[in-house]
């Protein structure tokens, strides 16, 4: 690794890596991977101030935080999920208009008594007497739901960690209630969950993001400031 | 991440010697409960304002663990390993450390392991001599290691609990005033919705109520609400049953005919949370006002009368006390007395100490019937800073 260069992360796999490969390529700055086909370190043809790294969606998040690459790719959830305090550790430079998911709380469809996030903290404070435990939220989102439930003063859950098949958990009895991403619904109508009117955490998309803890030179900065005017005259 | 504060290891020891010293002298057996617990117990009973800073992981055969948090459930555990019927009277104390996540790592102010020094009185039949007695031993331990200049808040939540049992409101409304007693934000939320319009003219619910549901006859209630869900293909998932979701749809119909609080009611209780002040005097005003409004307490303000007469056995200076009625709203698992022993501070800082009757967490940890219990925690390093801090 050279110190001197900008450090990009890109997604690895999947839609998030086709459409973020596009978004380069059409602002001029098509993307090669060095070396094996599978690897996972790439370069911009024409910029060797860059220095490309693909790794997963989650993983970006994580470094971007952590401050081991300047700049990154990858959802919103995933970035608001990251941080302990939200995304104060990273900057949102651009949402990118791909990637679109709602990050939302749903509920089983036969709780008819239950439409909105007030509802759960009642029916918590009934359940924990007749059943003797918590509401159990399955999620993968720990932070976003932890934040989400306590600005809407709901106490009485405990927090099930899921890191699949979220929806399933249930139908199958190991969870309440699910904190889950979801772009149309048809999963979780499939599933019998109904999202509460009050129940959308986030709106998220693909975001072109910055980590505020990275050592940034003059020259990381300029690298940035050109990709970003690129990718703004492109878009436009 | 930052490193953990430097403290005074060897202050901090003599303290903690001298404690448990006191303690032992008082009757209370030294116990050692483990440090790790079953992430369970804590996570079901313990307070979303621990809940959420608690440590808790999984081991290699996939048992979820936890760092104790707090020191009162594990020690009713010990209680409960020797005495598993609950009949046997214990007096314990500890001197160990627990576990709370900060944000951003702790620091001096808001430590992430911190050593509390505790008792517990399980089982004690004389109610108000158990909680004086109690009271009376964690204000003499601030004071054994040189705590000077603070004072001790008392609060009540079995006469709030008495107050909100008197008056004149559905008992649906009741419960759920006493169910979110500990957030007053939230608290005066429902207050200001029973009073405006406690119509909650819900999505699905409303639907389904629109379509004739008998309000009058719970079991055809069910029994229509269960024939809704088959006409729509609703699978009756999870956990809660058709009896509880039905329960709360006949409560929201109830609402929406039932009419508002009044005015009077809201004013009553704003009124009873506002009360603070010196104990005898708070009592009075509480008498005053409850009375006027028709309500018969005398059977809770006299247990609270006689609290005070105990107290004043033990080594309490009653002019340092205060009584305050809303005291005691975050403290999730306390049931009755509550007390806490306060010098001037910023945010929790100045809180050396504190404590209560829990009666009903024996009974969720295993124990065939409600144990009465009183227990108290002193924050040991916020102990010994305030006490240095007033040597210096």
């Amino acid at each position: 690794m050279n110190d001197n260069l900008l450090r990009l992360a890109l997604p690895s796999k999947g839609r998030l890596m086709e459409r973020a490969g596009e978004l380069f390529a059409n602002a001029g700055m098509p993307i090669r991977k060095i070396g094996h086909e599978r690897g996972y370190r790439g370069e911009i043809t024409g910029r060797p101030g860059v220095e490309i790294a693909f790794l997963s969606a989650a993983e970006i998040a994580r470094q971007l935080n952590l401050g081991r690459v300047h700049a990154g790719i990858t959802g919103e959830d995933l970035i608001a999920e990251s941080g302990r305090d939200g995304a104060t550790r990273i900057e949102l430079v651009r949402p990118l208009g791909f990637g679109r998911a709602d990050v939302v709380v749903a509920v089983p469809e036969c709780w008819l008594d239950v439409s909105k996030m007030g509802d759960l903290e009642e029916v918590a404070a009934v359940f924990f007497r007749e059943h003797g435990r918590r509401l159990r939220v399955a999620t993968k989102y720990l932070n976003l739901t932890r934040r989400f439930f306590s600005q809407k003063g709901v106490t009485g859950y405990r927090i099930v960690e899921s890191l699949g098949a979220t929806e399933g958990t249930v139908a199958a009895g190991t969870a309440e209630i699910i904190v889950d991403i979801t772009s149309t619904g048809t999963t979780l109508k499939a599933n019998h969950l109904r999202v509460l009117d009050d129940g959308l955490i986030l709106k998220s998309q693909a975001m072109l993001a910055r980590s505020k803890t990275a050592p940034w030179s003059k020259g990381n900065q300029a690298e940035m400031d050109e990709i970003v005017s690129r990718l703004e005259t492109a878009g436009r | 991440m930052s490193a953990e504060p430097v403290v005074s290891f060897e202050a901090l020891q003599a303290q903690a010697n001298a404690l448990t010293k006191l303690f032992q002298g008082r009757g209370y057996e030294l116990v050692a409960p483990a440090f790790l617990q079953p992430a369970d117990l804590f996570l079901d009973r313990m307070g979303e304002s621990i809940r959420g800073r608690t440590y808790v992981f999984t081991d290699l055969d996939g048992e979820e663990l936890c760092l104790r948090p707090d020191v009162t459930l594990p020690a009713c555990r010990v209680y409960l390993a020797r005495n598993p019927l609950g009949d046997k009277e214990a007096r314990l104390c500890y001197n160990g450390p627990v576990f709370r996540y900060q944000p951003g790592g702790g620091d001096a102010a808001r430590p992430r392991e911190f050593r509390q020094a505790g008792i517990e009185y399980i089982g004690g039949a004389d109610r108000e001599r158990s909680e004086a007695e109690v009271t009376g031993l964690a204000v003499e331990a601030v004071r054994s290691a040189g705590l000077r200049d603070f004072k001790l808040r008392i609060g009540d939540l079995g006469l709030f609990k008495a107050f909100i049992g008197a008056l004149d409101i559905p008992g649906r409304w009741r419960l759920r005033l006493h169910n979110v007693f500990w957030r007053p934000s939230v608290f005066r939320d429902l207050l200001r919705k029973l009073a405006a319009s406690p119509a909650d003219p819900a999505g699905p619910a409303g639907a389904i109520l629109l379509a004739g549901l008998d309000l009058e006859d719970t079991g055809s209630a069910e029994a229509q609400v269960c024939a809704h869900l088959e006409r729509e293909g609703i699978p009756p998932d999870g956990v809660r049953t058709l009896r509880e979701i039905t329960a709360r749809l006949l409560d929201l119909a109830a609402d929406a005919r039932q009419p508002p609080l009044p005015r009077g009611t809201v004013n009553l209780i704003e009124s009873y949370l506002s009360i603070s002040g010196p104990p005898l005097e708070s009592l009075a005003r509480i008498a005053d006002l409850t009375g006027a409004a028709g309500l018969d307490l005398g059977t809770p303000l006299g247990i609270a009368h006689t609290r005070l007469d105990r107290l004043g056995e033990f080594e309490v200076d009653m002019a340092n006390v205060t009584f305050s009625a809303e005291f005691g709203r975050d403290l999730e698992y306390y049931t009755g007395h509550v007390f806490q022993i306060e010098i001037p501070g910023p945010g929790r800082a100045g809180q050396i100490a504190g404590g209560g009757r829990y009666d009903d967490l024996l009974k969720s940890l295993g124990a065939p019937k409600e144990i009465p219990a009183v227990g108290s925690a002193i924050h040991t390093e916020r102990l010994l800073s305030a006490v240095q801090g007033g040597a210096s």
